[in-house]
Parts: structure tokens; C-alpha cells; sequence
């Protein structure tokens, strides 16, 4: 709103009133880390303090990581994100510059068909994709998590529009020194499109790491479980009544994107709602 | 060897023709500019040569080849951009190193960091790193090598772009409007490097400028495109002096020419603006013509008659050593624009009454379908007269 | 036209010239396309199969009476679909579905407005305001959701004993028909309000100056006048947008379902993406699970046509 300054009574109604519900919107994470770390006893004793008269910390994350494989789930979840994300860009770019730059017959029908299936909710093709992944022998494998997402409609309307943006005139430039069109997508269009890749990275990233709906559904191997799918198996078997690991092990799940979100902010802001600004 | 011949190119975008039937022969070392306003079509006609854009219609050879349908890239030409198109994510060594290393690395060689470790590509690195040195230096831009375009200023930028078409050493520069993001000091600089550097290089240049007084300083010939044709292709001093088209005796000049719609009375003699003037003996009666006189073509005279114009002063603009004087005439719908030396004109105010001579032979005249009305003697005396002083 | 115009075009070698250009100029084109289409290929081809022909196959399957594995299916027209609207089942879950999105969307949009107005209305400590509110929009829910499960535990819950501490009556939150709802619709706005949020506060930094400046000199320029006549009419579009979007997000809530309640106590929680998901792959009822799918379809579909129409009247995709 205005950029005018408030009186100080006001001031402090502006503060105390964010503080208050800054602090209702954290504790659920106060919650998950006062409890992890936390020995059973005082867990099921009724009493409000936030940090435990035995720190219990060790123990619980230790069971954690030992009692579940936690460290398995962590490393699918980053190979899971990483493998969508490297082919999301290696096919949405081509597509998104040949829209942005190139004319060709054809053109049109591909970008309707890009708006279209941007506005398709994805839970609705899992019963196909799933029988696709069965006919294809791939369910409960890397693939079956990756292959639905390798071309992400999204990317290429984003990345389509940030190419439209740069002028046409670095592109004829790029013709004449040579370049082929392949070439220009890779060495000129998306370096310069950095901004624009690091915030679809980062929506792309975020959405698969806590995705559970198709994990769910694609394997049933423990030993390929991304964290959300992990961590819901680790909850059923623990039959929810050893709060302190199961606390410890959401931390954990939790912690990277958390982590990453405060030290760039700005950028995650960007990259999750810039889709809906655009 | 890289004459440029083009043959009755056209392009149409739709049901927009952009170039109709433009035909044109550059020779090889010449300075070529293609002058319009905007959107006449002299930009896309660039882009034709450079293979960027394709016509519709028509043929281009540079060189002894026919280039149509030939990639840019095997042109052996070079281009400077308007916006000078230069990699922002690449330092000034990296863009201008680009090209050479397009042409002189294979596919394999030019993989990052792989690439380095095949045989003789480590070789050809620095003698690209050399030829760019050299030619970075020879610009004046030596130690910008390690900056990203977005740390140089626009006329570094500029030199930047120059740099980078020139280290390829190609047959045929391009030069679409290089010079229009600069302020108006830096302009007139680059504008006599360019040319230095044309003389220099020795190769063809073709520059598209919609400014005229680029256009009159630098080429060896300049040609006036409107509306997707080519209207005259001429020195510098005879677009001015002897237009071929009624639109290209208004497009050069500044302040414009004032076009004085006349009516032939008898043999030799048009009446326009309540006076009358000499003109050729072959106008046929009756018919209409449009008087073409430059501003500086007239002078102050005691009083009206013929080949006289008289008015009322509007406004005087002082220009130093020359006064614009705006007279109403009346039987006309614009001001008539004279250029008056200051000290042969002393003392002019507004609201005083003017006469202004002109000698018959500074007449341009037009027919009424925009072509030039040459009398026999008369036009070859203005050429041989224009040429000897050229000499 | 003039006698210093080279004029090749007269000469007699010219007539051959442009037939052969012509040639080269539609490999040129081909080659052109071709570069085009190889660029986008993938892309094309990657969409018809993951996302096109998948549309049309639930279609299809929802019209059959197929089971996941079996080796034969019948066609049975909208059988399933009659099926579908008489399964008291399904109806529960689509009328709480509609509940908890008429919860949900009110109240995530009145609170991030809230939110973002009083974090612009002052300059100190904006970026760490909007980032603890932002926070649970980008953490894990299912993570968050056995959070949230142990907050509401009926005995050693945060939220119980606090209810007590204070004498107020407590509940068991996720297993009572009457709370359940609710309490997940809490945690829907309490994962989507930072989202409204962050888009009220880009909406909010669009609004011009000049506008509060001239509101001023009108007399409007105490804090609830300046609200009144600039800012909530200059957050229309964005309001309808945010509107969109979080109707979106609560119409496709699945994870705290799964992990919390299983659509229990009885149907009292099971909404539309659960019941796909449990026709689909845990009944293997596949027929059917198809057509719930085409439902939800048809009311996101048009969710997301109202978002384009909205959309499209304030960017132009050029």
C-alpha cells in the first residue's frame, strides 16, 4: 500500500499482530522439532515447554536414519528431482525457442496444444499413465517416477515467453557466426535465459520433492521411495506412537527446501508463484 | 572479389509486399548505403543478403556465387546489429572469439572442456585469442577483453560489434543502422571510424541508415528506398542536387524542399503563388508541375516579378551563419523555407514583406506523377557541373 | 528511371535466374521446417503420449467396465457414470469436497489479504514477515501433516492441552465426523495462505502511487478510506485470480487426506482426489475410477477456463 509512515501506536499493532500470526503459522515446525528431539516419556507427558528437560535429539534422529531408510529416501527423492528437472530442460528449451523464434507450419497448433495441457490436472492422467507404465514393464522403477513429467507443458510456455523477450537480432547474429539452431538453443538462449531456469528449476524441484499422489501409485519398493512416500511408510509401521523419531525423520524431509528457501528467498517466491503472475 | 548483384528481389509478408522488383549492382570495395524511413523495406533487404531472411521472389549473387537459399553462415559476410546483438552472458574476448571458432573448431573440438583436450584444437585457441587481441586493439577496445557487454558503455558496445564482424575478415560488412543507439556526439565519431575503416578493410560495405547526413558522409553511393522500391542509386551529391523522384528531392534535405504546385501558361513559363517562373520549353501547356526549390536556392531581391516569390515573414530562426527565414506566400498551403547567408541578409523581422529570386536553372521540376522533368542540356549541365567539382 | 541506376535486371541472363533461386529457396524453407520440427519433435511427441492420448483413454476406459488385469472389457456406455452419482460414497465425498473448498478459498484469500496489507502498510521486516508466512507452502505436507497429527493428538496434542489449560471443552479432532472437515480445511489454509499472499502482495506493489495521492487530496486518507476507494477495487483482478488458483489447489487436495485420515471416520473426510485414488489403485475398480476422474476433470477444466478468460483480458500471450 502507501509507502507513508506509520504513527507508532500503529506500528506496533502492524508488528504484534504479524508476530502473532507468524508464530500460529509456525507451530506446526515448532511442534515437529520440540518433539523430535524429545524422549518418549516427556512426549506423552502434558506440558507445553518447547525444549526437553533430557535432550533426546541424538536419539531420535539417529533412529531415523537408522531405523528406516530414511538416507535411501533422501537420495531417491534427489535423483528423482534431478532426472525430471534435466530432461524437463533438455526438451522444453528446443520446443520453447522453436515457438518463440522459429516459423514454421504448425506452430500455432503446437502452442494451443501446450495451453491445453497446461491446463490439464495431472492426478487425472495417472490411471492411464499407470497402465502405460505397466505395459511398458517400468512400474516401481526410477523411470515410472520420472516418465510422466519429462516434458512439463509449464516449462515450455515459460521458457517461451522469456525467449520472446530476447531480441531477434542475437539470434541472426548467432546465425551468421555460425551456429546451429541446436546450438543457439544451448549455448546462447539458455545461458541467457538463466533467470527464467533457475525459477522453473526451483517450481520443478519443489513439486517433485514433495509429491506424493503419483509416487504412490507408481512403486511399492521401499528401496525407491522419494522422502513423502518414505516418510508415510515410516508413519504406518511405527503405528504413530514413537513420536520422537517420526518427528526427527518429517524434520529432516522438511529441512533441505526449507533451508534452500531461506538463503534465496526471493528466488523461490519467484519460481513458485511466477508461473501465476505471468 | 565480392560484387553484390541483386535481381529483381521481392519479399511479401502476407499480402504486404515489403520489396518490389529491387534491383541493384554494389561493386566490390564499395561503400553502399541503403536510405529510407522506417519501414521502407532497407532493413529486410540487409537481412536478404545476409541470408537471415528470404525473398519471395528474385535472386542475389555475391561474388560470382548465387547465394540464394545459402546458409549465413556460408556467405562470407558479416554483420553489425542496431542493437549490436552481442552475447550478454559472454565476455567481450568470448563474443568476439565466437565466430572464428565456429568456422576453425569441428564439432567435437568446440564440446566444452572435452573439446580442449582433442589434438590441435588447443593451437587454434590461441591463434583465435591472438587474431582477437589484434583486432580488439586495433579498435581501441584491447582492454575491455575480460568485461560482459553489460559493463561497457553504448560506444563500446558498438566497438564490440564492429569487432566481432571484423575479425572474421568476411567479403561484405552489413550494417543495419549501427549508429542509431548513440548520442549525437559519439555518432559523428563513429560515423568517420566507420568510414576509416572501410578504407582501411578495402571490402564491400552495405549500410542501412534511415539518417541522411550518415547517408551523405560516408558512402561512396546511397541508395533512396520508399515504400519497398529503390528510387535512385547515386553519389551522395547528386541525390541532393539531382533527384530522379519528386519523393526523394523531399526525403533528402533539411529543412525540406518547398514543392510549389504550378500550372504551365505558354512555352517555358509556369505560373504558381500569384508569380511566375522560367522553366523548360518542353513542359507541354497547360499541364501540371510541381516546382521543387531548395531553401538555399533563393536570394533576397528589391522587388516581385518574375521568377520572384513575394510573402509576408513568419518567423525568422537564426542559425549562426545562416538565417531560416518562413515566409507565407500566399496561393500556398505551407510556409515557403528559405536559407539565407546572415550578412546578405540583413536585418529581416517578422511581418515584413520579402521577395526571393531564384535562378531558373536551380528549379527542380516534376511531373505531376512524381517524375523528374529534366530539359535535354540542362540536366547533363548540372551533372558535368556537379562533377567538376567534385574533381 | 535514372541514368546512374546499374539496371541488371534488364540484361538477358536475368530469365533463368529466378527459376533457379526459386529451387533453392523451398530447400531453404524445408530445411527450415525441418530444423523447426526437430526442435519440437520430442516436445510434441512427449505431450500426445503423456498427456493427450492419456486424456482420451480415461474417456474410453470410462466407459467400459474394465479391471485393472483383467483380459477382457464391455463397452457400457455411462454406466459407470450412473453408478458413479448413486454411490453415496462418491456423493459424500464430492459434497466435501465442495465444503472444504467453500471453506478454504473464503478463508485463505480474507486472511492473505489480511496478511499482505499489513506487512505493506509498514517497511520494517517486510522480507521476514513474508517469509515465515510463505513457509509452509513450500514444506513437505505429507511431513507436515504428522506435524499436524501430533498437534491434534487427543491426549498429549498441543492443541488439546491448550484447551484444557484454558477449560474448554477438546476434542478428537481427526477421528470426529463433526471436526474433521474443518480441521483439514485449517490445514489447507494454513499450507495456502502465504501463496495468496506473495500474488496479493505483487498486486499491491502494482498499485500506482499517484492513485493514494490523489485519494488524499480528495479527503480519503484515513487508513480504512485509502482501502475503501484505492486499494481492495485495484485488487479485483488479482483477487479473482488468487480465487482461481487456490480453488484450484483445494479442489486437488490429496496428502492430507492419505496421511491423516483416510476419508474417515466413515466418509466424513473423502474428498475427490482420495476416492480416485482408492477406486483406481487400491479397488482396481477401474472403470469406475475413470470416471471419477472425468468429473474432476470437468470441474477443474472449467475452474481453469474462468482463470484463462480472466487471465487472457490482462495478458496477451504474444
Amino acid at each position: 500500500m502507501s509507502t507513508q509512515r506509520l504513527s507508532p501506536p500503529s506500528a506496533f499493532v502492524r508488528h504484534a499482530v504479524l508476530l502473532i500470526t507468524g508464530a500460529l503459522i509456525l507451530i506446526p515446525f515448532v511442534w515437529m522439532v520440540s518433539l523430535s528431539i524429545k524422549p518418549p516419556g516427556e512426549i506423552f507427558r502434558a506440558s507445553f515447554s518447547f525444549w526437553p528437560e533430557h535432550f533426546y535429539g541424538v536419539e531420535n534422529y539417529t533412529r531415523a536414519l537408522t531405523g528406516s531408510p530414511l538416507p535411501r529416501y533422501m537420495l531417491n527423492g534427489v535423483i528423482v528431482c534431478a532426472a525430471i528437472l534435466a530432461l524437463q530442460i533438455a526438451i522444453c528449451t528446443p520446443a520453447a525457442y522453436a515457438l518463440a523464434k522459429l516459423d514454421f507450419p504448425g506452430r500455432n497448433l503446437l502452442f494451443a496444444l501446450v495451453l491445453i495441457a497446461l491446463l490439464l490436472p495431472h492426478e487425472v492422467l495417472a490411471l492411464p499413465l499407470f497402465i502405460l507404465g505397466a505395459k511398458l514393464g517400468i512400474l516401481n522403477s526410477y523411470a515410472a517416477l520420472v516418465f510422466p513429467y519429462v516434458v512439463s507443458p509449464f516449462g515450455i510456455f515459460l521458457f517461451r515467453q522469456f525467449f520472446k523477450t530476447i531480441p531477434d537480432d542475437v539470434v541472426h547474429a548467432a546465425r551468421l557466426d555460425g551456429f546451429s539452431e541446436l546450438a543457439i538453443v544451448w549455448r546462447i538462449m539458455v545461458p541467457m535465459a538463466l533467470p527464467a531456469i533457475i525459477a522453473f528449476g526451483i517450481f520443478s524441484v519443489v513439486s517433485h520433492w514433495n509429491s506424493l499422489f503419483w509416487p504412490l501409485i507408481a512403486v511399492s519398493d521401499q528401496t525407491l521411495m522419494p522422502p513423502p512416500l518414505g516418510i508415510l511408510v515410516f508413519k504406518n509401521e511405527e503405528a504413530g506412537n514413537d513420536y520422537g523419531p517420526l518427528m526427527a525423520a518429517s524434520t529432516l524431509v522438511v529441512a533441505p527446501l526449507i533451508v534452500a528457501f531461506l538463503s534465496a528467498q526471493r528466488w523461490f517466491v519467484e519460481g513458485l508463484t511466477g508461473g501465476a503472475v505471468k | 572479389m565480392a560484387a553484390i548483384t541483386i535481381e529483381k528481389i521481392e519479399r511479401t509478408f502476407g499480402a504486404t509486399t515489403v520489396l518490389r522488383h529491387v534491383s541493384l549492382e554494389i561493386a566490390d570495395g564499395e561503400f553502399l548505403t541503403l536510405l529510407g524511413p522506417s519501414g521502407c523495406g532497407k532493413s529486410t533487404l540487409l537481412r536478404i543478403l545476409a541470408g537471415l531472411d528470404v525473398q519471395t521472389g528474385g535472386s542475389v549473387a555475391i561474388g560470382d556465387r548465387v547465394v540464394d537459399g545459402v546458409r549465413p553462415k556460408r556467405r562470407d559476410v558479416a554483420m553489425v546489429f542496431q542493437s549490436y546483438a552481442l552475447y550478454p552472458h559472454m565476455t567481450v574476448q568470448e563474443n568476439m572469439s565466437v565466430p572464428l571458432r565456429m568456422r576453425r573448431l569441428n564439432g567435437w573440438q568446440r564440446l566444452p572442456l572435452l573439446g580442449r583436450l582433442l589434438p590441435g584444437t588447443k593451437a587454434v585457441h590461441a591463434a583465435i585469442e591472438i587474431e582477437v587481441m589484434r583486432t580488439a586493439k586495433a579498435l581501441g577496445i584491447g582492454h575491455l577483453l575480460a568485461r560482459k557487454p553489460g559493463q561497457l558503455s553504448g560506444g563500446q558496445r558498438q566497438r564490440v560489434a564492429v569487432g566481432r564482424a571484423m575479425v572474421r575478415q568476411p567479403a561484405v560488412f552489413l550494417m543495419d543502422e549501427p549508429l542509431s543507439n548513440l548520442d549525437a556526439k559519439l555518432r559523428v565519431q563513429m560515423r568517420a571510424e566507420i568510414k576509416e575503416l572501410h578504407k582501411r578493410l578495402g571490402v564491400t560495405f552495405v549500410y542501412v541508415t534511415h539518417d541522411q547526413s550518415e547517408a551523405v558522409t560516408m558512402s561512396d553511393r546511397v541508395a533512396v528506398m520508399l515504400d519497398g522500391e529503390l528510387l535512385q542509386v547515386a553519389p551522395p551529391q547528386e541525390i541532393y542536387a539531382d533527384p530522379d523522384d519528386r519523393r526523394v528531392a523531399e526525403f533528402i534535405g533539411a529543412p525540406k524542399i518547398n514543392m510549389l504546385e504550378a500550372r504551365v501558361r505558354d512555352g517555358g513559363v509556369a505560373e504558381t503563388a500569384g508569380t511566375s517562373f522560367s522553366v523548360s520549353p518542353e513542359a507541354s501547356l497547360g499541364t501540371g508541375l510541381a516546382l521543387g526549390i531548395r531553401p538555399e536556392a533563393f536570394h533576397v531581391v528589391e522587388a516581385g516579378g518574375h521568377n520572384v516569390l513575394t510573402g509576408a515573414v513568419r518567423l525568422v530562426e537564426h542559425m549562426g551563419s545562416d538565417l531560416f527565414v518562413h515566409l507565407d506566400v500566399p496561393g500556398t498551403d505551407h510556409p515557403v523555407i528559405a536559407r539565407l547567408l546572415a550578412e546578405r541578409a540583413p536585418q529581416i523581422a517578422s511581418g515584413q514583406t520579402l521577395h526571393l529570386g531564384v535562378k531558373p536553372e536551380r528549379l527542380l521540376l516534376f511531373t505531376a506523377d512524381g517524375k523528374r522533368l529534366r530539359p535535354k542540356n540542362h540536366a547533363t549541365a548540372i551533372v558535368v557541373q556537379m562533377k567538376e567539382r567534385q574533381q | 528511371m535514372s541514368m546512374t541506376v546499374p539496371s541488371v535486371g534488364q540484361q538477358g541472363k536475368s530469365s533463368q535466374v529466378p527459376l533457379a533461386s526459386s529451387n533453392a529457396l523451398r530447400r531453404h524453407r524445408l530445411a527450415e521446417n525441418f530444423a523447426a520440427w526437430s526442435l519440437a519433435g520430442p516436445a510434441l511427441l512427449l505431450l500426445v503420449f503423456l498427456f493427450f492420448l492419456p486424456v482420451f483413454a480415461v474417456f474410453a476406459i470410462a466407459l467400459t467396465d474394465w479391471q485393472f488385469g483383467a483380459s477382457s472389457f464391455a463397452f457400457v456406455g455411462l454406466a459407470n457414470f450412473r453408478e458413479v452419482f448413486a454411490d453415496e460414497g462418491f456423493r459424500a465425498s464430492f459434497i466435501n469436497t465442495i465444503l472444504y473448498v467453500a471453506i478454504v478459498v473464503p478463508g485463505t484469500i480474507i486472511l492473505g489479504l489480511a496478511i499482505a496489507l499489513l506487512i505493506e502498510s509498514g517497511k520494517s521486516c517486510r522480507a521476514f514477515y513474508r517469509a515465515v508466512h510463505f513457509l509452509p507452502f513450500m514444506a513437505t505436507l505429507t511431513a507436515m501433516a504428522i506435524a499436524w497429527e501430533a498437534l491434534l493428538h487427543p491426549t498429549i496434542g498441543l492443541v488439546n492441552q491448550t484447551l484444557t489449560s484454558f477449560g474448554l471443552p477438546t476434542a478428537n479432532w481427526l477421528r470426529d465426523e463433526n471436526t474433521v472437515l474443518p480441521v483439514l480445511a485449517v490445514i489447507g489454509i494454513w499450507q495456502n495462505l502465504g501463496y495468496a499472499m506473495v500474488l496479493f502482495l505483487a498486486g499491491l506493489k502494482s498499485i500506482p502511487q499517484d492513485l493514494y495521492d490523489a485519494a488524499d487530496i480528495d479527503g480519503a486518507d484515513a487508513w480504512l478510506d485509502r482501502l475503501r476507494t484505492v486499494t481492495l477495487p485495484m485488487l479485483g483482478p488479482v483477487t479473482m485470480f488468487v480465487f482461481i488458483v487456490v480453488a484450484l489447489k483445494a479442489f486437488e487436495t490429496f496428502d492430507t487426506v492419505q496421511v491423516l485420515t483416510q476419508g474417515g471416520p466413515g466418509h466424513a473426510s473423502e474428498m475427490l482426489l482420495f476416492t480416485l485414488y482408492r477406486e483406481s489403485f487400491e479397488y482396481l475398480r477401474t472403470g469406475y475410477g475413470a470416471s471419477v476422474a472425468v468429473v474432476f476433470l470437468f470441474i477443474v477444466m472449467a475452474l481453469t477456463l474462468i482463470q484463462a478468460r480472466v487471465m487472457d483480458k490482462k495478458v496477451h500471450y504474444q
